[in-house]
């Protein structure tokens, strides 16, 4: 409500003949030491994160320029990634539809579960039960991601070939699950293990958005004689959803920009597969794992000006939530 | 459609503490009863369970017995949720659903019930909004938040929600505390108006507005801090006000208590 604005204090009324301590202290703002320390080391701080970020951002876009002045390809269309012949040519096309194919595949897999598990967290379980299971998905979140890359290389894609065999039977005609019978080294198994590795980052976010839900705005459901469900429906969904929102998008950031378990699961080629289910395909974050180790100078900075597109991509993505949540805003719970 | 409530031996707790004990009273229908008395003497606590609204906190439960007329509500195979639909409630915060509309916030009871037409829908938002005496304020912005609404307007439209599915039974827990006197004013002419329909039990820590509206008042205390609420006498508002039968009452009511 308008606590603020009553809490605002009230100017102390002017005295005729201030002191001179005070007219002193007045002037020169904060003098005592611990006040300047605190106030240079905060200043110091912001201003060097805005060092940084620019001088990544002129990194990025100096070292793309010159790769992409030397590139014989289209940077956005070409299909190919051969840095090392004369001319060299070498475009994005291949890696920016493998990352938000299987980055938004992830995300369709892993939000409705997060969020799922979040209500069971925050109005289903019991105290007993709730407790557990928020620690073993915080558990989840602590497991290094190259410890996801050999469990989904070692355990899930050899298990994949049973759902593999049965999308291809009943839904290979689309072309989108047709499956050859290779190994399923796939863009489908990358999005799964993805959608495993997002998993709490959202429903740790859901599940704070969904306890903030305040206690009136469910008692109105409940009065009026909702079931559990009901109430979730018409209380706790809409009053978190600009909050779901921007844990989904901590995800896909997280989904986008994810190396070491793709790079460790996908067998990767140059070129844009139809199908999930077949080998193929690539990730900006992959692509640049793998290959910039035995690239060359000019190798490093086409990796480098995928990297930037990669960045710009995480940058549109949060740009697109903000809008989102922004076009909510009215009837959001913020302002009940 | 308005029904009696008939409570006796009525004990609720928070975990292990009791917050109320053995309390009895009958509330008549289509009449204002109003529950008076200090913070803390459970006359909340009370009120929530009268709609089976009290268990909902964690810990909350309840011993005794509430009929609405010969139904047990605390019986066997009762389902909590069928009696807040027959039992309405309205908040001392006013709470409508910020996401929803106006429109949307009345009928959100009905859609909870089932299926409606569209035309069924407006008549009854429609005779809801005007039944709260809020439609001449509200009806060119039907499809606007509720949480652009004063807060006046905003309990309004509780209650309009509240009555929008016809309940027997209408509670309300301190309804005008967060309201100021214009909107209070407006508030109590409309329970003068909703007792013709509804059986009423208003909580309220102002007592002018307990003689104001109410036909008969109810005074809750508690001993001790700690100790828990009792209702110490019902009787006609008039009769409360005047001359009531405990002491305890007399020095709530005329300031010198505690």
């Amino acid at each position: 409500m308008d606590i603020s604005t009553q809490n605002t204090d009230e100017a102390p009324p002017p005295t005729s003949q201030p002191s001179a301590a005070l007219q002193k202290r007045a002037s020169r703002g904060a003098t005592r030491p611990g006040d300047r320390i605190f106030l240079g080391l905060s200043r110091g701080s912001g201003i060097f994160l805005l060092v940084i970020m620019a001088a990544i951002a002129v990194f990025l876009t100096y070292r793309a320029s010159l790769a992409i002045s030397k590139d014989h390809g289209n940077f956005l269309t070409t299909f190919e990634w051969n840095t090392n012949t004369i001319p060299p040519v070498f475009g994005i096309a291949v890696l920016a539809f493998g990352t938000v194919v299987s980055s938004i595949i992830a995300m369709a897999l892993a939000v409705p579960v997060a969020v799922a598990i979040a209500l069971f967290i925050t109005h289903y379980a019991p105290r007993r039960l709730s407790g557990p299971v928020a620690y073993v998905i915080d558990l989840l979140a602590a497991v290094p991601s190259i410890v996801y890359g050999l469990w989904g290389a070692l355990v899930l894609v050899p298990h994949m070939n049973g759902l593999f065999g049965w999308l291809d039977k009943y839904f290979g005609w689309t072309g989108i699950f047709s499956w050859q019978g290779g190994a399923p080294r796939s863009m489908l198994t990358v999005s799964i293990l993805l959608a495993i590795m997002i998993l709490p980052i959202i429903t740790n976010v859901s599940r704070e958005v969904f306890r903030q839900v305040p206690q009136m705005h469910e008692e109105a459901a409940l009065a009026l004689g909702a079931t559990r469900w009901e109430v979730i429906r018409m209380s706790v969904l809409p009053f978190g959803r600009s909050g779901v929102i921007s844990a989904s998008m901590l995800g896909l950031g997280r989904a986008l920009g994810e190396t070491m378990a793709v790079a460790t699961v996908l067998s990767p080629t140059f070129d844009i597969n139809a199908s999930l289910l077949d080998p193929g395909g690539g990730t900006f974050a992959q692509n640049i794992a793998s290959k910039f180790g035995e690239a060359t100078a000019d190798g490093r900075d086409a990796l480098i000006a995928s990297g930037l597109v990669l960045f710009v991509i995480t940058l549109l993505v949060n740009g697109a939530a903000r809008v989102i949540i922004a076009r909510r805003a009215e009837y959001s719970g913020a302002n009940a | 459609m308005a029904k009696r409530i008939d409570v006796s031996g009525l004990t609720a707790y928070y975990g292990s503490h009791k917050a109320i004990e053995d309390i009895s009273m009958t509330v008549e229908p289509r009449s204002v009863t109003a529950f008076i008395g200090p913070s803390g003497c459970g006359k909340s606590t009370f009120l929530r369970t009268l709609n089976r609204m009290h268990e909902v906190t964690p810990g909350g439960r309840v011993e005794g017995k509430v009929l609405l007329d010969d139904e047990d509500l605390y019986g066997h195979g009762i389902d909590p949720v069928a009696v807040r639909r027959t039992i309405g409630m309205v908040f001392q915060r006013p709470n409508p659903f910020p996401t929803m509309s106006i429109f949307d916030n009345v009928a959100a009871g009905l859609r909870l019930n089932g299926s409606y037409k569209k035309s069924e829908l407006n008549d009854v938002v429609e005779k809801s909004l005007k039944g709260a005496n809020l439609w001449n304020e509200v009806k060119d912005r039907l499809n606007k938040p509720g949480s652009g609404l004063s807060g006046g307007q905003q309990q309004r439209l509780c209650i309009a929600r509240a009555i929008a599915v016809e309940p027997q039974v209408l509670l309300m827990d301190e309804p005008c505390s967060a309201l100021d006197p214009i909107s209070t004013l407006a508030i109590e002419d409309l329970i003068g108006e909703l007792k013709e329909r509804f059986t009423i039990v208003i909580v309220t820590h102002n007592m002018q507005q307990a003689a104001r509206v109410s036909d008969r008042t109810a005074f809750f205390n508690l001993s001790a801090v700690g100790q828990p609420g009792r209702l110490i006498e019902i009787d006609d508002t008039e009769r409360i006000f005047s001359n009531p039968s405990v002491q305890a009452t007399e020095d709530y009511i005329s300031g010198r208590f505690g």
